[in-house]
């Protein structure tokens, strides 16, 4: 199963077989340098040969240079390439860019953490100086996975200390993270700088203490939405007083208290302090004190505060904002007090990055405030803005990228907040904004048309109608059109949610239109086999299609099983799939892992079913590390 | 489908939601997408007795212990420190083929659906929770600020106008020069007529932002829609004042 020579030249492209001769080192070979010059082919053949380098020194008068450049000059080269698509463009080249690039490449992007091997990774990059790695499948997040699916960032820390001992960035995002595994980090990494989790699990704040203490050249320590257990140790004590590199401090999803002196402390004397986010333990008016401490803060999340009004603190407030002349991007779980809005006043007109979406602030203050917000670009709020104050939001903020609007009631009584006004009025007024999150009650086609025509610019489209497939609530039509109009005319759309009531003709659409679609979201949508199979067959740069609760079946498929490949994954639950489709799939396309899930609890080993057994959950991803060997019970490799 | 054949003792993949695409695309408005996960998912996730369309019963008994480790938390903020982002904190709909006619009053919801990320979910519940027992404002007229009370800890009307009347007895005692007219020589007794005498009447504001007297629906009732209280001078109760009056002496 190992064909990872005839495979992915990195980790992240699709492979170029035809471009690459078999490598004759294997993966656990030194980086055989010297070895691979002195086989080098004499120049005389080189046109036809393998590409041999150091050709110069052989005497090769004859070859043009660029044939035969030295490592150094390859790599010094590439080193101006930093995008990681860039990178595997030109290690597919040939033989000798794939060796120069890889071992000087220092930033590695693993999508998949089961898509490779961690010690293939580690031995194939060596030089890699920062790596990311993300683990559960997307829908992960919605409770669709249930608990102890897998990835696990152990293997990946534990074949990084092995082999990347100069690593000074980790960063891992759905994944279980164990103190363990921090403690490893906190002890293997001399240099090591940035640590970021993203919606992680499995730690504590021991394991964070372990970091803390033990990386003394710390400058990120970066913890978004991680669900973290408070072993109330005193993890920010730890940093040693000497210790003044930090300048990246978020702990906004902790839920215990921490040492607010400490706090005061490290914030002092780390002068390069540019991102603090803060947890909702701390109070409003020790938010004030801070600031004066480091009024050069770019980044401030002031965590959660629900305080009465206090015309003294209010000042505070007011004065310590005032001194923060660097404030670009706010951030907060503010409790709906809108009497300390104008607070903020003083750095509404810097701020680039605004996020409420967790503030249930309300009313004409919280639009007041936004709309002195006149050079944002990025906005995060609750519907609770409602139309009239996105409305607002289009007539003040002009330069407007990205916008967010979340449900503040995902299951209330279905009170309409927000229809499909207010993303009409946005795009309408805000020429620069290309993504997208909406979540509303409402919508039609003519809305969705509209805003294809104002908006051509997308990049990112996900519109969710709360209620499954809700229909134009005008016509009582189906939102085919204005989905079709959205794909048809952002032509540079990457990633696209649909949502409403869909039929398989708007999966035509979006097979025919989305030339540059990358991420595909579908749920409740569809008639028949013929949607899947319209994304399948067209979408030529799909890399992650995630479907649940359509009417699909095994015959698209299978029909596309080599599109899959092409892919990075395929989420599929709750759809028309059966057993003898998927064990087809993976018979036919052995470098992909297909996986089952079933109901946690009840194991049977799933050779012993027929194929006609319906498939609850499919999750395919193309891979060069074989059939992982940590799957849980309920999960079954075909 | 031969699905049916291993409902009771094989391993169950699940019915695919799809069993029935010509119903789904026929139907214009189906508020569907009650239906959640397959009904095998359903028995173990599911927090609801099971009902009329649930599988085979003799699953149950088998089916306990998956119930008892995938129990999801509703609304996080039951005291329940760890949560696991992959548990589900939405109730499973438990009855797919529900009769559409009959009134759908606890909306059920599908797994996973709306897409909002379980942190945030947890933060909201959490909020929505706090929401009901909340810190709640209360303003009197003339006083010169407002106090915040949990309504959490209150059993009753009783217990909340004992806990106002401590909260404000301060700006009564002797206080020549607020509205609280009537009010000489303060005692105990003048304290608890601060509430149900006519001089002051206590009020609310529910979630849909009206005023309404306190005291006329169940405790619990009221404190799920209070949002804040505001004890409001008599003179301002206009029309409401009276039969506030009749209502305070008769809740004694």
């Amino acid at each position: 199963r190992k064909q990872k020579d005839n495979d992915t030249a990195s980790l992240s492209t699709p492979s170029s077989p035809d471009a690459l001769p078999a490598a004759a080192a294997s993966p656990r070979a030194p980086p055989a340098r010297a070895s691979r010059r002195v086989a080098s082919p004499g120049p005389a053949t080189a046109r036809a040969a393998p590409m041999g380098r150091g050709g110069a020194r052989d005497g090769a008068a004859a070859a043009p240079p660029w044939h035969s450049l030295p490592d150094e000059v390859l790599e010094h080269a590439f080193s101006f390439l930093p995008a990681a698509a860039d990178r595997g463009a030109a290690a597919a080249v040939c033989h000798g860019w794939l060796g120069a690039e890889r071992r000087s490449r220092r930033r590695l992007a693993v999508a998949n953490c089961y898509a490779a091997a961690p010690r293939d990774a580690v031995d194939r990059f060596p030089s890699v100086r920062a790596a990311e790695v993300k683990g559960k499948p997307h829908f992960a997040d919605f409770g669709l996975v249930p608990p102890a699916w897998g990835a696990e960032a152990a293997p990946w820390v534990a074949a990084a200390a092995d082999g990347w001992p100069l690593l000074e960035e980790l960063s891992f995002k759905r994944m279980v993270v164990t103190d363990e595994c921090l403690e490893m980090i906190a002890s293997s990494f001399r240099n090591f700088q940035v640590l970021r989790l993203v919606s992680c699990e499995g730690f504590s704040t021991a394991g964070l203490a372990a970091i803390t203490e033990g990386c003394r050249n710390l400058r990120e320590l970066d913890l978004q939405e991680n669900y973290i257990e408070d072993c109330s140790s005193h993890w920010l004590s730890y940093f040693p007083e000497s210790f003044t590199s930090l300048e990246t401090l978020n702990f906004s999803c902790l839920e215990g208290e921490v040492n607010f002196a400490v706090l005061e402390r490290l914030v002092s004397r780390c002068r390069n302090l540019k991102t603090l986010k803060l947890n909702n333990a701390i109070p409003l008016d020790k938010v004030a004190s801070l600031l004066r401490k480091a009024p050069q803060l770019v980044e401030l999340g002031t965590g959660k505060f629900s305080a009465e009004y206090h015309s003294d603190l209010f000042a505070k407030l007011e004065a310590a904002f005032a001194g923060c002349k660097s404030l670009r991007r706010l951030s907060g779980a503010w409790d709906a007090v809108p009497d300390y809005l104008p607070a903020f006043y003083c750095v509404c007109e810097g701020l680039t990055s605004l996020n409420l979406s967790y503030a249930t602030v309300r009313g004409p203050e919280l639009i007041k405030f936004i709309s002195r917000c006149k050079n944002l670009q990025q906005l995060w709020v609750m519907d609770l803005i409602e139309d009239h104050g996105l409305a607002v939001v289009a007539g003040s903020c002009s330069k407007l990228q990205e916008l967010r609007v979340f449900p503040s009631d995902p299951f209330g009584a279905g009170q309409v907040l927000l229809t499909e006004r207010g993303l009409v009025d946005v795009s309408a007024s805000c020429p620069m904004l290309e993504s997208v999150l909406y979540f509303c009650g409402q919508m039609t086609n003519e809305a969705l048309i509209t805003i294809a025509k104002n908006r051509p610019n997308f990049t990112c489209f996900r519109l969710c109608i709360l209620e499954p497939r809700t229909p134009d609530y005008v016509t009582r039509e189906s939102l085919d059109a204005g989905f079709s109009a959205i794909v048809e005319s952002c032509k540079g759309l990457r990633r696209l949610s649909v949502s409403g009531l869909l039929t398989d003709l708007v999966f035509k659409s979006i097979g025919a239109n989305g030339n540059c679609l990358e991420m595909l979201s579908i749920a409740f949508a569809g008639n028949s086999d013929l949607g899947l199979h319209y994304i399948l067959s067209g979408c030529k740069t799909l890399k992650k299609l995630e479907i649940r609760d359509c009417p699909f079946g095994n015959k698209p498929l299978l029909a596309n099983a080599a599109k899959l490949e092409t892919m990075r994954s395929l989420w599929m639950s709750s759809c028309s799939l059966t057993l003898g489709a998927c064990r087809q799939l993976a018979e036919k396309m052995p470098r992909l892992t297909v996986e089952i899930m079933n109901d946690p609890g009840r194991t049977c080993p799933v050779e012993s079913l027929p194929d006609d057994s319906p498939v609850e959950t499919l999750y395919v991803y193309r891979t060069i590390a074989g059939p992982r060997s940590d799957t849980p019970d309920y999960v079954q490799i075909v | 489908m031969a699905g049916l054949g291993f409902e009771e003792t094989e391993l169950r993949l699940g019915l695919p939601g799809g069993s029935n695409e010509a119903e789904e695309a026929a139907a214009a408005v189906r508020s569907s997408g009650k239906r959640g996960y397959a009904e095998t998912i359903d028995l173990v996730l599911k927090l609801e007795p099971a009902s009329a369309a649930a599988p085979p019963s003799e699953d149950d008994e088998e089916v306990a212990d998956g119930v008892a480790e995938a129990q999801p938390s509703p609304a996080a903020a039951d005291g329940q420190l760890k949560r696991s982002p992959s548990q589900c904190s939405v109730v499973t709909a438990a009855q797919p083929d529900a009769d559409p006619e009959k009134p759908r009053a606890p909306k059920a919801q599908a797994v996973g659906w709306p897409p909002v990320r379980s942190f945030r979910r947890n933060m909201l519940a959490a909020t929505a929770e706090r929401g009901g027992a909340a810190l709640v404002k209360v303003s009197m007229d003339g006083a010169p600020y407002l106090r915040k009370v949990d309504m959490g800890t209150y059993k009753s009307y009783q217990e909340l106008s004992k806990a106002l009347e401590k909260m404000f007895s301060s700006f009564t005692i002797g206080n020549d020069c607020s509205q609280a007219q009537g009010m000489t020589g303060m005692n105990e007794s003048k304290l608890v007529d601060l509430l149900n005498g006519s001089d002051y009447v206590p009020t609310y504001e529910d979630k849909d932002g009206d005023w309404m007297l306190v005291g006329d629906v169940p405790w619990e009732m009221f404190v799920a829609s209070c949002k804040r209280l505001r004890i409001m001078k008599g003179s301002e109760a206009i029309g409401l004042a009276p039969r506030a009056m009749e209502k305070c002496k008769s809740r004694s």
